[in-house]
């Protein structure tokens, strides 16, 4: 069995999402495919699961081309996928689960499926009552009804999509068991993730994606370090271009700890001053979007203290942190920093109309329309964020900020930009801190964070394991930093 | 009560029957026809009218169906091609409909038409007390018990019934299994619609003689709510159906015994349905049934995930 990727490319619109990607998975291999967020993985494998169509490039098993328009045809082939969360009916049996959907040709025998769940489990040690609602099951039972069931249809290459991010450790221990069985009779197994010690510990090879384009395929094991210079890209030497004079410490992070659903953080203790420039590095989920959000009063913490300008603000409600100069710009521009549907007049309305009792249209239409100018945002006063690209939405939303800011903390702040807006966004943000903001970001991009920041925090696993000025470091450095290896 | 009273009950309920367990598959497969008042009104008029001229109840019951099929595909199309919300289309549906049925019914109004008749069925309807309560109705009201055990078994044993709660529960992962989502709804709505059809022309052939303005006394709403009480459970929403005309014959025999309360009898079946759901929906009781026998499903009754919602491939 091996399945042969051939100059497979997709394009959305005006971005590439796969870029002449070609990848040989050999019988009873188990790769991996890393990158970062938006690197391309889920496209890649949503092509080879049928559920999207490839612009151009092929699919072969074993020799024959495959032709997947539909994940029916992907699965008649012998391709299933696990995706990151199980696509079971939650309301069904586990039966029900087999049966739903079932093709033509296979017979509606709630006894022979008993029957096969039973010897599925037996074989590969899984724990599945046929008559358990799929609802009362956790997600790692889940998985396995899921894998169980695509072993049934008669699944040869298994897809398993980030299938870590909701599973305790016993779980995945489980898991890891059970994919290191499936691949030993034969199965070639892809395996999708962003976290390097999964890779590490499951993969024979792993094949780095980066911005739509395969980067390289390694064997497996290979150093950390590789992995990260392969995933956040080469760093080309630029002089740095921030020159900040440093004021005072402004904000004071006193063993802060935090969880929500954006992450956790854990005893983190840290300080700002003014006009400072702050990268936050990491692998995605280390604790840089819950600091962040913390930092900009939207999570208070449980514990520690957060100090600005003498006063600890932990337990102040948000509205104080907006009133006093604080502000956040997420990662996820469109859905969360913008009103899908709402008009840039209408943006520019509710942030500058507060308080008031009513709306001077003309105001507002004026406003959008000098700012519109001043910014060069492509669109007009009734365009929509869902209108604008990636690089007008970051301009929109920069544009909307308050004039006097204390501190600015930012996620991605040039992430799916094209090089013209991301530098016309690094070029206002100086601007920024010039003028006394505290600016806080995270990025993945390591020549980002270098040319940028005055100072370099480290996330992992919710601490920060480094903190480093810089211009005295290298990519290196920091990339060990990333995969958790202190200096 | 006497068996004859039973026997009303039965066959007030009939029309019930038909509009909830239609409105139940339609919504089992994510979408939701709210136009059940107007399509029932209209059917009723339809029937009623098609009946009068050709002299033929059953080219009438046909009729009924028919134009409330259509009207259930306006609302599949507006919402799986148009996109548009299934909300919205029903009410607005809903209101054309009614004044539609006032405006092409004129010339029926109190007219003597032809109605189902009765039909005795031997042995079973020699059976004490039950016999006479179940088996002294007519064809209409025979068929809808047929309904209620075939639509159970349907939805909840074959491969189509699987299928059907598949797409109303997860559109996606129904897709990703191959089953052509747009096209299953498409299907099942105008199925529900037509049994919808078949519920209003019950009323006019049957339960309630002829055509006048607004005559289905509102049963189309009653229905939509029904189906609710009924958990999406063809079996559960038919008893609704019972329970809802034994409340309301209840109500109109204590109004001459506690006229003081004539205006508050007729409410009282929709509070204490109410109730009965707060009760099979404690957590308690429905701990007690998370296991996949009939009696869970009976009990659990959860509305299908994706309801009103409509889907598109990636």
């Amino acid at each position: 069995m091996s399945l042969k990727l051939l100059n497979i490319t997709k394009r959305f619109g005006t971005i590439l999402a796969n870029h002449n990607i070609s990848v040989e998975i050999g019988e009873g291999e188990i790769h991996g495919l890393l990158g970062e967020n938006g690197a391309g993985k889920s496209t890649l494998v949503n092509i080879i699961s049928g559920s999207l169509v490839t612009d151009s490039g092929t699919v072969e098993l074993d020799g024959n081309y495959l032709d997947l328009s539909s994940p029916t045809d992907a699965i008649e082939s012998g391709i299933g996928i696990l995706h990151q969360e199980p696509l079971v009916f939650l309301p069904f049996s586990i039966i029900d689960n087999f049966l739903a959907g079932l093709p033509k040709s296979r017979d509606f025998d709630r006894t022979a499926v008993r029957d096969a769940i039973g010897e599925i489990s037996q074989e590969y040690g899984f724990d599945l009552d046929p008559d358990a609602i799929a609802s009362t099951l956790t997600i790692g039972e889940r998985q396995q009804l899921e894998i169980a069931r695509l072993l049934w249809m008669g699944a040869r290459v298994l897809i398993l999509d980030e299938p870590t991010t909701a599973i305790s450790e016993d779980q995945r221990e489980n898991l890891f068991a059970t994919i290191k069985r499936l691949a030993a009779s034969g199965m070639s197994v892809i395996f999708v993730s962003h976290k390097l010690e999964e890779i590490q510990s499951i993969c024979n090879r792993v094949t780095v994606l980066r911005k739509g384009e395969l980067v390289d395929t390694l064997t497996v094991p290979c150093p950390a370090s590789d992995l990260i210079d392969l995933m956040f890209g080469g760093y080309k030497q630029s002089t740095p271009q921030s020159q900040t004079v440093l004021g005072e410490n402004v904000l004071v992070l006193d063993a802060i700890s935090a969880k929500d659903e954006n992450g956790t953080i854990d005893d983190v203790s840290c300080r700002f001053s003014e006009g400072e420039i702050i990268g936050l590095a990491g692998l995605e989920g280390a604790g840089q979007r819950i600091l962040l959000r913390s930092i900009s009063g939207l999570t208070n913490p449980f514990s520690g203290t957060l100090i600005f300008e003498g006063a600890d603000i932990s337990h102040y409600p948000y509205s104080w942190y907006i009133e006093n100069g604080f502000h956040y710009l997420p990662a996820d521009r469109e859905g969360e920093g913008l009103i899908q549907g709402l008009t840039i007049t209408e943006h520019f309305a509710l942030a500058e109309s507060q308080g008031a009792k009513t709306i001077d249209w003309g105001k507002s239409t004026q406003l959008a329309q000098d700012k519109i100018h001043e910014y060069s945002i492509r669109g007009t006063v009734n365009s929509k964020p869902e209108d604008l690209s990636g690089g007008n939405q970051q301009r929109l939303l920069l544009a909307l900020m308050p004039a006097n800011l204390s501190v600015l903390s930012m996620e991605h702040p040039t992430r799916g930009l094209d090089i013209e807006s991301a530098e016309w966004v690094w070029n206002e943000l100086l601007e920024r801190s010039k003028g006394g903001t505290t600016i806080i970001f995270s990025s993945s991009d390591l020549e980002e964070l270098i040319s940028f920041s005055d100072r370099i925090l480290v996330c992992f696993a919710g601490g920060i394991i480094g903190d480093i000025s810089a211009k005295a470091t290298t990519p290196h450095d920091i990339g060990s930093l990333i995969g958790g290896i202190e200096i | 009560m006497n068996p004859e009273t039973l026997a009303i009950v039965v066959s007030y309920a009939t029309p019930l029957v038909f509009a909830v367990i239609g409105e139940t598959i339609t919504e089992k497969s994510g979408v939701v026809n709210l136009s059940l008042d107007g399509s029932m009104l209209l059917s009723a008029m339809t029937a009623f009218a098609v009946s009068f001229t050709t002299g033929n109840f059953v080219l009438g019951l046909i009729a009924g169906g028919l134009i409330s099929s259509n009207l259930a595909l306006i609302v599949a199309f507006s919402s799986i091609r148009l996109r548009l919300n299934q909300i919205a289309v029903g009410i607005v549906l809903t209101l054309l409909a009614t004044k539609l049925s006032a405006f092409l019914g004129q010339d029926f109004v109190r007219k003597p038409g032809p109605s189902v008749k009765d039909l005795h069925i031997p042995i079973l309807g020699d059976i004490p007390v039950i016999g006479p309560i179940l088996f002294e109705q007519n064809l209409l009201v025979y068929s809808s018990y047929i309904l209620i055990g075939v639509s159970y078994w349907f939805i909840f044993y074959t491969r189509h019934g699987l299928n059907l709660q598949s797409i109303g529960e997860r559109p996606e992962a129904a897709y990703a299994r191959g089953i052509d989502v747009n096209k299953l709804r498409y299907f099942y709505t105008a199925l529900g619609g037509f049994l919808v059809g078949l519920g209003g022309a019950a009323f006019s052939l049957d339960v309630k003689l002829g055509w006048s303005d607004g005559h289905i006394i509102n049963f189309g709403w009653i229905a939509l709510a029904i189906v609710i009480f009924g958990g999406w459970h063809p079996v559960r929403a038919a008893l609704g159906c019972y329970l809802f005309a034994v409340l309301q014959l209840f109500a109109l025999k204590l109004q001459p015994v506690l006229p003081q309360l004539s205006q508050v009898l007729p409410i009282i079946p929709f509070p204490l349905m109410i109730m009965t759901l707060l009760f099979i929906n404690h957590r308690k009781i429905q701990h007690l049934v998370l296991k996949n026998n009939g009696f869970g499903r009976f009990i659990s009754g959860r509305a299908p995930s994706s309801l009103g919602e409509s889907f598109q491939r990636l």
